[in-house]
């Protein structure tokens, strides 16, 4: 057996034996629901509570995709801006190391008091996309700064104009690095979703974190747990899609790195 | 062809400031139609007169008088192309890069191609290509623009000693086959490469300046290596100018 289907397999049967072990834990013990419920429970929640929560795990799916696209539109052209012109990157570096250091969750309110609550989707959208920046924006301007320095060399030997460098050999160079700003970003985004949807707190969106604040609300601890493994299943099926595409960006572009 | 004529690139007391060292002066003439070897040791400075010849860097102290812009072309020690692209792509990739229309720098890239042995490999990735394949594909689009000054950074320094042996021919077949007097400057650790292909061994003393300047068995008029006699006097010559190089004075 190859041992990256061992380590598939550790993995499968480490989660397998923690499930086990809670539920007899839970039948042993009989802790009380609202406080602990066993894996059937969640099991079964998952299933009776599937008319709210699919839809809702849709939604917050579908406004961590939007803010993904729109965190990666920014970053990306700031990233390449920076790349180009000393004075975008004078510009942009306090901005985003800014970004980097300060907990960007404490926005919420404020973005919520600015776009209004009547607007809640968007709130959640702008913020997801706002945590969601840094990383793509960091990864790619590493990546357009990592080209081979011989290439760089060869580029400048044959006098190529910004344009043809950033086209032919900063770009292509940089596409690993944004995925992998893609991925962190991904997994971002679906955290500043669901703390904008937390701080929103109206029930203006219906996505999953409102349906998990609304279980606990409610002590329904077993449906709280259903929507957490909804959004464990939307990060882990970001992530597949996401490392599908760096490994196939890594083929077409013969890249180690 | 070996050719005389005004120097195509010069260096004159050429002295390039690094933050904790200086490296030259240099004193270099490269004249149309010569294969000049530049050997020293590590950090002796070869790579930083190859830039300087190459216009990429200006010195500090003294002048510099770099091949014509357009007109010079420079190989690595590693192959460097572009790993998303297929060969005749990296080869035509300066021309595209001069302003070559597309369908043009390719035609010409895919005839450079096949000048090097590779017109059976037009669409390869580089990942599909040999060490050797590699390094003569990084041959043929330094020479697609038919430069006249080419210059070579220690290109041959990875490669097995038959590849090694055989571009060495072929970049003195290339060499020997181009219309004007194409001047090249190969930068080296090995005496024997350096003996064997150049007209002249510029050899660096470990600060950077000019310590001895041999003469070397290299090609005349077809691009054929010179008789095994002759090489071997070369390869003890430059070999001895070295060494007296890297001894303490005396």
């Amino acid at each position: 057996m190859s041992r990256a289907w061992t380590e598939r397999l550790s993995g499968l049967l480490a989660v397998v034996v923690l499930l086990a072990a809670w539920e007899i834990g839970c039948r042993v013990m009989a802790p009380p629901a609202y406080l602990l419920p066993s894996p059937s429970a969640v099991g079964a929640a998952l299933i009776e509570a599937s008319p709210r929560l699919v839809p809702s795990a849709g939604q917050t799916f579908l406004q961590a995709v939007q803010a993904l696209l729109l965190a990666t539109v920014v970053g990306v052209s700031a990233a390449v801006s920076a790349s180009m012109h000393t004075t975008a990157r004078g510009a942009l570096r306090p901005i985003a190391t800014l970004l980097q250091v300060t907990p960007v969750v404490a926005i919420a309110p404020l973005l919520i008091l600015w776009v209004g609550l009547d607007r809640a989707d968007l709130s959640v959208v702008l913020l997801a996309a706002t945590i969601a920046l840094f990383p793509l924006f960091s990864a790619t301007l590493t990546g357009l700064t990592s080209a081979d320095p011989d290439l760089e060399r060869l580029f400048d030997l044959h006098g190529a104009r910004p344009l043809d460098r950033l086209l032919r050999l900063r770009l292509p160079s940089s596409l690993p690095f944004m995925v992998e700003g893609l991925r962190i970003g991904a997994g971002q985004a679906i955290v500043g979703a669901v703390v904008a949807e937390f701080v929103a707190g109206t029930g203006a969106t219906q996505g999953l974190a409102w349906r998990i604040l609304e279980a606990g609300n409610r002590l329904r601890t077993a449906e709280l747990l259903a929507g957490l493994a909804w959004l464990a299943m939307m990060g882990l099926m970001l992530n597949l899609v996401l490392g599908a595409l760096e490994s196939a960006v890594r083929r077409r572009f013969g890249l180690t790195r | 062809m070996v050719e005389k004529g005004r120097p195509i690139a010069l260096l004159e007391g050429a002295t390039v400031r690094f933050p904790e060292r200086a490296v030259g002066p240099l004193d270099l003439a490269l004249l149309p139609g010569t294969i000049t070897a530049l050997v020293g040791a590590s950090g002796a400075g070869k790579s930083t007169a190859l830039n300087l010849l190459a216009g990429l860097r200006r010195p500090d102290e003294g002048r510099a008088v770099p091949g014509a812009r357009g007109r010079v072309s420079m190989v690595f020690q590693s192959p460097t192309l572009l790993p998303w692209a297929d060969a005749v792509s990296n080869v035509s990739l300066p021309l595209e890069l001069a302003g070559t229309p597309r369908t043009e720098a390719r035609a010409r890239a895919g005839d450079q191609l096949a000048e090097v042995g590779l017109g059976d490999r037009l669409s390869a990735l580089p990942r599909e290509l040999s060490g050797g394949m590699a390094m003569r594909c990084a041959l043929a689009r330094a020479l697609v623009t038919r430069p006249e000054l080419l210059l070579l950074d220690e290109p041959f320094a990875a490669l097995d000693s038959v590849t090694r042996t055989r571009l060495i021919d072929l970049t003195c077949r290339v060499w020997a086959r181009a219309e004007r007097g194409l001047a090249v400057v190969l930068v080296t650790h090995d005496v024997h490469d350096a003996a064997r292909m150049a007209h002249r061994v510029v050899i660096l003393d470990p600060r950077g300046a000019v310590a001895a300047d041999v003469g070397g068995a290299g090609p005349i008029g077809d691009g054929l290596p010179a008789d095994p006699d002759q090489t071997r006097d070369a390869v003890a010559r430059v070999a001895a100018a070295l060494a007296a190089t890297m001894e303490p004075a005396a």
